[in-house]
């Protein structure tokens, strides 16, 4: 595989790094290209409909002559954004959580405790339907929902993280020298908690992305003004059976090597942020 | 095994339900009662337009809309306790008929992807960890990464457009020929008609199995008792099935009874794409056409059969595992 041609002269903390810019480029590409070429998707030319993919239309084009080149970068972009904004939404609500439950005693523990267990005691795909229901649909609907159900996994991470700080060494020596609750909070646990939100947070674009797709394509997000990626595959689905093949195929693989990117970003950061690992 | 324990073990786990089901009800009927979506509009649809305030306040009336909401709550909770749904807006039947009907043509559907899916990734993970970065080690993780970021209608969508439209091996869409009812039709047309949507909800499903097992396989094999069998001279394959199997095999059976979550929320989106018409399906109609009696209703029923599948995988763990069973005995 690709691995091994600079395995060479690279260790492995640069090989990271170098995986880290490459998938960074990725997103800057996405944008830059939804920003420059992305509005040329709304274009419709009735003599060029249909067509499969060739060298002018890379992804082809839809029933009305539309590029699906530019549809998808644009609908990559609303998906990205949509899953970026629920994602950072939650693991703020994670990181609340999670220090509340942590600090403010164990009656508002328990509390917390049985909340996570209450927002995963229905399978995850019903609970999003649930909560976009409540919303109304649309694209903000989307968005809340994908946040208000996907903390519980970074709660529970935040809280372990604070109880096992509070009771270390370090921290309770701290104290003895008349370092003050806020001075110890600052200087000793938030350069431990940081990497563990970060990481915590990319970790979670991958599911919130696939989330907000797969409400999106069941109809309770956006409308077509809002060609989103799973609004994209949705419309692709009528034209399935007259051979449009190309309509799915092209906007569901950059998808998923957008996810992917994610997710391989989020798991070499933690390579490089983790203490116990970064020196490999 | 005491049985006085495992008594007591489901009376702890049938109060935790009760309370968790309390907690649920209580919570989805807060967020559908704030719905902007008129439960009435969605109801008349396109007949928005004929039916006048008078006829409104007829069918207000009688699903009692004109009531505060917490007192709504109350009299909804305790039709719940006595076991009535209440009535399907879209179907005009009762709930809990309709939840039944529809979860037995989900049911079948999500067997058989469950067990295809339990058996292949657990091959697959035993493949991959008996040999760590072997060739067969990297593409089988590959796979199990890729598929973990593909979403799930998209591998029906490529499975529907290969199989159904380019070779016609399989239907298009439903669950039997159509035209015919569900009682008409033989196990074979129902099978057929099963094939892909399972078969996309399988894709999906290994990749968490295999991953695991294949941690648990690594572990094995770098175990010390793995050492001693090897220094014993016995072979890579007799270590595999006779040592690292047995240990990694009750945390693949534990984690794929927890999964069922996953299996459920699976089955919506596979459901949606080959039109099949399952309790998947049924959720996002009573979702879209705003049928809130349904849609409460599969919240609950949901609920209970995740809850199920949690608790079998307690009860495996805790009661199976020969070293769990000796703990709990002393």
């Amino acid at each position: 595989m690709f691995v091994q041609l600079y395995r060479i002269h690279l260790n492995r903390r640069s090989r990271t790094l170098v995986t880290v810019i490459s998938c960074l480029a990725l997103f800057a590409a996405v944008f830059l290209g939804a920003w420059l070429y992305g509005e040329n998707g709304e274009i419709t030319n009735l003599q060029l409909r249909k067509l499969p993919p060739s060298w002018e239309q890379p992804f082809g084009t839809d029933w009305l002559g539309r590029d699906m080149f530019a549809r998808t970068l644009k609908g990559l972009r609303i998906s990205l954004m949509i899953g970026l904004s629920a994602a950072t939404a939650s693991a703020i609500i994670a990181l609340i959580l999670g220090l509340a439950a942590a600090t403010l005693g164990k009656a508002v523990d328990t509390a917390v405790t049985w909340l996570i267990d209450v927002a995963i005691a229905t399978p995850h795909l019903i609970l999003l339907i649930l909560i976009a229901f409540a919303c109304g649909g649309g694209a903000k609907g989307v968005i809340i929902a994908v946040a208000a159900s996907h903390w519980p996994v970074l709660t529970r991470i935040i809280r372990a993280e604070v109880l096992q700080l509070r009771s270390s060494a370090f921290i309770h020596l701290s104290a003895k020298l008349g370092r003050g609750p806020l001075w110890i909070a600052w200087h000793h646990m938030l350069p431990h908690l940081l990497p563990q939100f970060v990481i915590g947070l990319l970790l979670m674009f991958p599911h919130a992305i696939l989330h907000a797709a797969a409400l999106t394509f069941l109809g309770f997000g956006m409308s077509p003004h809002t060609p989103a990626i799973g609004v994209l595959l949705a419309e692709s689905m009528r034209y399935l059976s007259m051979g449009l093949w190309w309509l799915a195929v092209a906007p569901g693989l950059t998808l998923i090597i957008s996810v992917q990117a994610f997710d391989i970003l989020g798991n070499s950061l933690r390579v490089l942020l983790d203490p116990k690992t970064c020196r490999e | 095994m005491p049985q006085s324990l495992f008594l007591k073990f489901l009376l702890q786990k049938s109060i935790k339900l009760l309370v968790l089901l309390g907690a649920v009800a209580l919570l989805s009927f807060f967020l559908v009662s704030r719905s902007p979506i008129d439960p009435i509009d969605a109801y008349v649809g396109a007949a928005i337009l004929k039916i006048s305030p008078e006829q409104r306040e007829v069918i207000a009336d009688r699903w009692g809309l004109d009531k505060p909401p917490a007192e709504r709550f109350f009299c909804w909770a305790g039709r719940l306790v006595r076991g009535d749904f209440g009535i399907s807006t879209i179907y005009n039947e009762p709930v809990l008929s309709v939840i039944g009907k529809r979860f037995i043509t989900s049911f079948w559907l999500m067997l058989l992807a469950w067990s295809f899916s339990g058996v292949l990734g657990f091959l697959l993970g035993i493949a991959a960890g008996a040999q760590e970065e072997s060739l067969l080690d990297r593409v089988i993780r590959l796979y199990a990464f890729t598929m973990a970021s593909t979403p799930t209608f998209w591998v029906g969508m490529v499975l529907l457009t290969i199989f159904s439209i380019e070779l016609d091996w399989t239907p298009i869409c439903c669950a039997w020929p159509p035209g015919m009812s569900a009682e008409e039709t033989c196990f074979w047309q129902r099978l057929h008609h099963l094939l892909l949507p399972a078969l996309t909800l399988s894709l999906i499903g290994v990749a968490q199995i295999t991953l695991h097992t294949r941690g648990k396989m690594i572990e094995a094999m770098n175990s010390e008792y793995v050492i001693f069998a090897r220094a014993q001279g016995d072979s890579t394959l007799g270590i595999v099935f006779r040592h690292a199997v047995r240990n990694a095999a009750l945390p693949a059976i534990t984690l794929q009874f927890a999964s069922l979550g996953e299996l459920f929320g699976g089955a919506v989106l596979a459901e949606q794409v080959f039109s099949y018409p399952g309790l998947g399906k049924t959720t996002v109609e009573a979702g879209i056409r705003g049928d809130v009696p349904l849609l409460l209703g599969i919240v609950i029923f949901s609920a209970i059969f995740v809850f199920f599948g949690n608790t079998l995988a307690d009860i495996i763990y805790k009661y199976i595992d020969p070293r769990m069973r000796r703990m709990a005995g002393t």
